[in-house]
């Protein structure tokens, strides 16, 4: 209990994860929500990157999540770009309403 | 004993924010839980020992890419309580899957170990603390063994970046500017015409 092991680590990341995960399904008319979930899924698997890299003495974990962080910033500065103007366009961010491209 | 107290402390205000994420009515509740999640899985990161991921993780995440969700929250006019519909439809769906993936998380952290050669099969050993920063140490290993994967990232956020003002740039009719190109283009030739004029007569 107050030995705190790399299964602790696990276990904090897999609950961050499968909380990401039912935010998407939870909130899923709102992509601002939905993207704050998916931010919270690359946190979890951050932690587990961090946590192994911590526990194997390898620091190449490190260097790869923050090649994650990266890819996050920009998926996230793009994802908000196209949300703003789809925004602009229509007046609304509801995920149904999104729907042009369907035939 | 006090290190693993700090770790329950990070750790159970790090799912509590999240829980508050996915649920809050507001989405600048949301945001700033968020932020709150991220400072929290910067001390988790303290404590596993990378300083350096854990003050970036505050400088970009909480600095960078929560304050542009909460701008972009307060920017959009938008009844969020109208979004929030169906949420009671949709949560038995999303709980079983978020089981199930719960479930077979712990089964799989239940029955795993490492391989028993693993210490000749680490690409890049970490120096001991007292030798080196971590810092140091991460530095040493970017700018080194992966300087073009570096290099490619920062690519990444330079397309981002141009994307970004790409998608949300507007060019407005009616507004006056000063359009260098044009100035600078100009010739004698095509903004300068001789004409004759008739005495008496104006142009």
């Amino acid at each position: 209990m107050f030995e705190i092991g790399l299964s602790h680590y696990l276990i904090v990341a897999a609950i961050l994860f499968t909380l990401g995960v039912f935010g998407i399904f939870l909130n899923r008319k709102n992509v601002i929500i939905i993207m704050m979930s998916i931010e919270l899924m690359l946190l979890a698997v951050n932690l587990n990157f961090v946590a192994f890299s911590s526990y194997l003495n390898d620091l190449v974990g490190q260097v790869f999540t923050m090649f994650i962080l990266t890819v996050a910033a920009a998926e996230a500065a793009i994802g908000l770009a196209i949300l703003v103007v789809f925004f602009r366009n229509r007046g609304t961010i509801a995920v149904e309403e999104i729907s042009q491209l369907k035939g | 004993m006090i290190a693993a107290l700090i770790f329950y402390m990070f750790a159970g205000l790090a799912v509590a924010s999240g829980v508050m994420v996915i649920s809050a009515r507001n989405p600048v509740h949301s945001v700033l839980f968020l932020i709150l999640c991220f400072f929290n899985a910067a001390g988790l990161f303290l404590l596993l020992g990378a300083e350096f991921l854990a003050m970036v993780l505050v400088v970009v995440y909480v600095g960078a890419v929560a304050v542009m969700f909460l701008f972009v929250v307060m920017m959009l006019d938008i009844n969020f309580l109208r979004l929030r519909e169906g949420v009671a439809q949709y949560l038995p769906t999303g709980a079983v899957i978020g089981l199930v993936l719960l479930v077979e998380l712990a089964v799989m952290f239940g029955g795993w170990a490492f391989a028993p050669d693993v210490e000749a099969l680490l690409a890049a050993p970490m120096p001991a603390a007292s030798e080196m920063t971590n810092t140091e140490a991460l530095g040493r290993l970017i700018y080194t063994k992966y300087v073009y994967l570096f290099q490619a990232s920062g690519v990444v956020l330079l397309v981002a970046m141009v994307g970004a003002i790409l998608l949300t740039h507007r060019s407005r009719t009616g507004v006056r500017k000063q359009k260098i190109y044009d100035q600078v283009g100009r010739t004698a030739a095509n903004s300068v015409e001789i004409r004759k004029v008739s005495t008496g007569g104006g142009i």
